[in-house]
């Protein structure tokens, strides 16, 4: 097991310790307009690196082991891997040589998150360029080694090979472990990502066995010596304030610490079991103000709106002028991420500095929020992010983080702190629900002039419709929010592209017109008709026979440099049961880095998405969450799985954009608009079949 | 209590109404078998106990004294990967891989009782575990997979 498959096995090293272990002493490279070596005895002006510089992204270790240092982390999404094989592309050496340092806060330069499709275009393109500089820092450190031209030298497999001569030089024996101190330059051109020879390829998950050996240790399977089990005493619903609790019990409990800091009050034991008891025997009472529930909810959210912007005079023109109108109103329940692995935290102490392990998007984020609670500086917290159980924009906030550094603090050992599903479906935070109202007014033929589109609460990501149309007025209205809500993938643009692409399909039927040519008919953009047209030609739009019962339908959007179309057939019985029999999706995100891996990141987004379009929903009335666990929260599951397609659409030409988002927001809409195809029934609700059977109109 | 977990035998000095997840995980430190849920509707906690799929976090510790029981750190043989795990390498079906242990432990089960199930057979066999990333379409390829390997034997 190596060092960051088992971060506990480098306790509290800092960087320039690091290297001593990783492979020599550290000391620099200096390659300015002259190459020369500096070396630096005391190697204090090694740390930190200023991220300009190769050095503080990639390291070449005298045994040719190269290292890689980002902030970003895994969560699922296989940069370990994608990440992985653009460095092994830029340097020109095998994915084994390369090991990634992520998430750690003492040693990857500074980094905002784990979030938004951001990976590939930002972190990938860092490190191509960064790459692409220190190949070209090797190949004039070779050229000064052999006395020859840079122009007969190349750098491959690890080593750099005089073409003349025929005379070979490893990386590891020209670094000789060195860090490399010289600015990142974007001028060195990268490698075409037409030929790629690494990156582009199919490459397994890069430390697959240990987790198909139980082996990766996940914060949440983390322990240390001492250390001890948290649990925390939370309210029985939102906003509960604590009246009076009695510690007596729990405090005669032998092995059992309580912390009592206000209302925060908690537990800790040598053994969780002992935690879970002392949780037991607490006895405490709440008083809690009045709460809207789950039924008055979208009224609620509109009530609560803070209007942007009032209706303008030009749009009501327009829309009164149009040759036919339409307006409906569609409505987004809250839901809950439910990464497989809750919350966790291992926090330690020592003296004034504090390390904690956690499963976190954002770890310098959390590294801040910890310093300020404690009122340490920065640089006294350490935040490490092992590969994590999943996060899709649920786990930005470290929560257990410092609630495990609060009570490690306290009782003085190293504590952690794994959330219960119910803790994790109560105390962190939903994708938020929404209102949507939409007017549109249009001609006959299909050409669509006027547009009003309004979102109450769950936000403006994906406002703008992609269609061409000459007067319209989008706008965001936040709204008061009665449950916890944050990030989730793609944000606000599933909602957003449920309502728009639900009313677009709707435009379509009213004046019987094919969804499909409908769409091709009002869109420009030359990419997101590509999609459409890809994934209408794979699906059988046009030339597959219909059953009787059944229904297409199909949906477009583009995210974050993502253009995704989604064609649905559904099957309906009689009885009103609703089968989804296959989904065919195209997507196109520019050059694609692991194929493998990008058809994950879709088919994840497909059934993820699937979910949230037809069940999934949380439920609360006065505070409390109604469905806080699995056999009440329905996820997707093998047998909700329709027959899928993906259609990768890969465009060489053009730098890759990230995939985690964009692939999801139209899975819920093209179900949507085959259900209206195969019933004429509009639905107009996310889930779409919270009873899991059509509710006709 | 004495339990048999990988072949192991193990004194637990624990009541026998501690789930078994919680012995392995927390007591004997493997922490292979994952928590997801707790209340039995998840399958991140499988293992076998006598051969058969059992949700560890609905099973008393007690329940399985005399018994052997299999965890993800016991499935191989002599160094060699079982064929679920190979077929897992080989088809990389997974993303976080938080599911794998419970998916490797069910998938097990599953072809020992049919070692060539069909895809509704796997679909019925494996839909109470879940895979959150939604990685089911190549589980079910890998699960695949894993039969040819194991019939071809
Ligand atoms: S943890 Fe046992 S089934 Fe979920
Ligand atoms: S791969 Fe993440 S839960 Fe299955």
């Amino acid at each position: 097991m190596n060092a960051t498959e088992n971060p506990l096995a480098l306790p509290n090293i800092d960087r320039r310790q690091f290297f001593k272990l990783g492979g020599g002493l550290a000391v620099a490279i200096i390659l300015q307009d002259v190459i020369a070596f500096a070396a630096d005895p005391s190697g204090t002006i090694l740390s930190p690196v200023p991220s300009g510089q190769v050095a503080a992204w990639i390291h070449i270790g005298e045994d040719n082991m190269v290292t890689v240092f980002t902030g970003k982390v895994e969560v699922g999404q296989n940069i370990r891997t994608s990440l992985t094989q653009q460095v092994a592309e830029e340097l020109n050496v095998d994915v084994s040589s390369i090991k990634m340092v992520m998430g750690d806060t003492d040693l990857v330069p500074f980094d905002n998150g784990t979030y938004g499709s951001l990976t590939t275009p930002q972190m990938g393109t860092q490190l191509r360029h960064t790459a692409a500089t220190a190949r070209q820092a090797l190949l004039d450190l070779a050229a000064k080694h052999f006395s020859s031209e840079v122009t007969s030298l190349k750098a491959a497999g690890g080593m750099v090979s005089d073409q003349k001569s025929g005379k070979k030089i490893s990386f590891g024996a020209l670094t000789k472990g060195q860090q490399i101190l010289i600015p990142i330059s974007k001028q060195i051109p990268l490698i075409n990502p037409a030929e790629w020879k690494t990156a582009g390829k199919t490459t397994p998950k890069v430390n697959d066995r240990t987790f198909i050996t139980g082996g990766h240790k996940y914060v949440s399977d983390m322990k240390m010596p001492d250390m001890l089990y948290a649990k925390i005493l939370r309210p029985p619903v939102y906003q509960a304030k604590l009246l009076t609790v009695d510690l007596d019990a729990a405090k005669a409990m032998s092995g059992v610490t309580v912390i009592q800091d206000g209302t925060f009050i908690a537990v800790a034991a040598a053994s969780l079991r002992n935690a879970n008891s002392a949780l037991l025997a607490i006895k405490a009472t709440w008083e809690s103000p009045d709460q809207p529930s789950k039924a008055q909810l979208f009224e609620y959210l509109v009530k609560n709106a803070r209007e942007t912007e009032p209706e303008t005079s030009e749009i009501k023109q327009s829309l009164t002028a149009s040759e036919q109108q339409h307006s409906d109103t569609y409505t987004i329940d809250y839901i809950a991420h439910v990464p497989l692995e809750t919350r966790s935290a291992l926090a330690q102490w020592i003296g004034d500095k504090l390390t904690v392990w956690t499963g976190t998007q954002r770890p310098f984020g959390v590294q801040q929020d910890l310093a300020a609670k404690f009122d340490i500086p920065k640089e006294n917290v350490r935040v490490m992010v092992p590969d994590t159980g999943s996060g899709y924009g649920g786990k930005h906030s470290g929560e257990a983080a410092l609630e495990a550094a609060h009570i490690a603090k306290e009782t003085k050992r190293p504590v952690k702190l794994a959330w219960t599903r119910k803790e994790e479906f109560t105390w962190a935070y939903f994708r938020p629900a929404g209102v949507i109202k939409v007017k549109s007014g249009f001609k006959k033929d299909g050409a669509i002039n006027a547009w009003k589109f309004e979102n109450y609460n769950s936000g403006n990501a994906g406002l703008k419709p992609q269609y061409r149309i000459p007067n319209q007025q989008n706008n965001f209205h936040p709204s008061l929010t009665p449950l916890k809500q944050g990030s989730y993938r793609g944000l606000a643009a599933t909602a957003n592209a449920f309502a728009r692409e639900s009313h677009i399909s709707d435009i379509a039927r009213m004046i019987d017109m094919d969804q499909l040519e409908f769409r091709l008919k009002n869109l420009d953009d030359a990419r997101l008709k590509a999609v459409l047209e890809a994934a209408a030609k794979s699906f059988g739009w046009h030339t597959k026979q219909k059953r009787k019962g059944c229904g297409y339908g199909i949906a477009c959007d583009y995210v974050k440099g993502g253009y995704v179309a989604t064609c649905a057939e559904v099957m309906v019985t009689e009885d009103n049961l609703v089968k989804i029999v296959r989904i065919t999706e195209a997507f196109d995100c520019g050059a694609i880095v692991n194929p493998h891996h990008l058809e994950h990141q879709i088919l994840g987004a497909i059934v993820q998405g699937l979910g949230g379009a037809l069940f999934e929903s949380v439920d609360f009335e006065n505070g409390k969450i109604l469905n806080p666990n699995l056999s009440d929260y329905r996820v997707p599951r093998f047998k909700d799985t329709p027959e899928i397609t993906i259609v990768m659409v890969n465009r060489t030409d053009i730098a890759p954009s990230g995939a985690g988002e964009a692939p999801i927001v139209s899975v819920a809409p093209a179900i949507r608009n085959a259900i209206l195809q195969a019933t004429g029934t509009a639905l107009r609700s996310l889930p779409l079949l919270p009873t899991g059977k059509l509710e006709r109109s | 209590m004495i339990l048999t977990i990988n072949n192991i035998r193990h004194e637990v000095n624990i009541d026998a109404e501690a789930t078994l997840l919680s012995i392995l995980r927390d007591e004997l430190d493997l922490t292979g078998t994952k928590y997801g849920c707790g209340e039995g509707a998840c399958g991140a906690c499988t293992v076998h106990v006598n051969g058969l799929a059992v949700r560890s976090c609905t099973t008393s510790a007690g329940s399985v004294v005399g018994k052997s029981v299999t965890t993800i750190e016991g499935l191989e043989t002599n160094g060699i990967l079982h064929p679920v795990q190979q077929a897992f390498l080989k088809s990389d079906p997974l993303q976080c891989a938080y599911c794998a242990s419970g998916m490797i432990m069910s998938a097990a089960a599953l072809l020992r009782e049919k070692p060539a199930p069909s895809t509704a057979d796997i679909n019925t066999a494996m839909n109470g575990n879940i895979c959150r990333c939604g990685t089911y379409p190549n589980i079910v390829k890998a699960i695949k997979l894993a039969s040819t390997i194991l019939t071809a034997k």
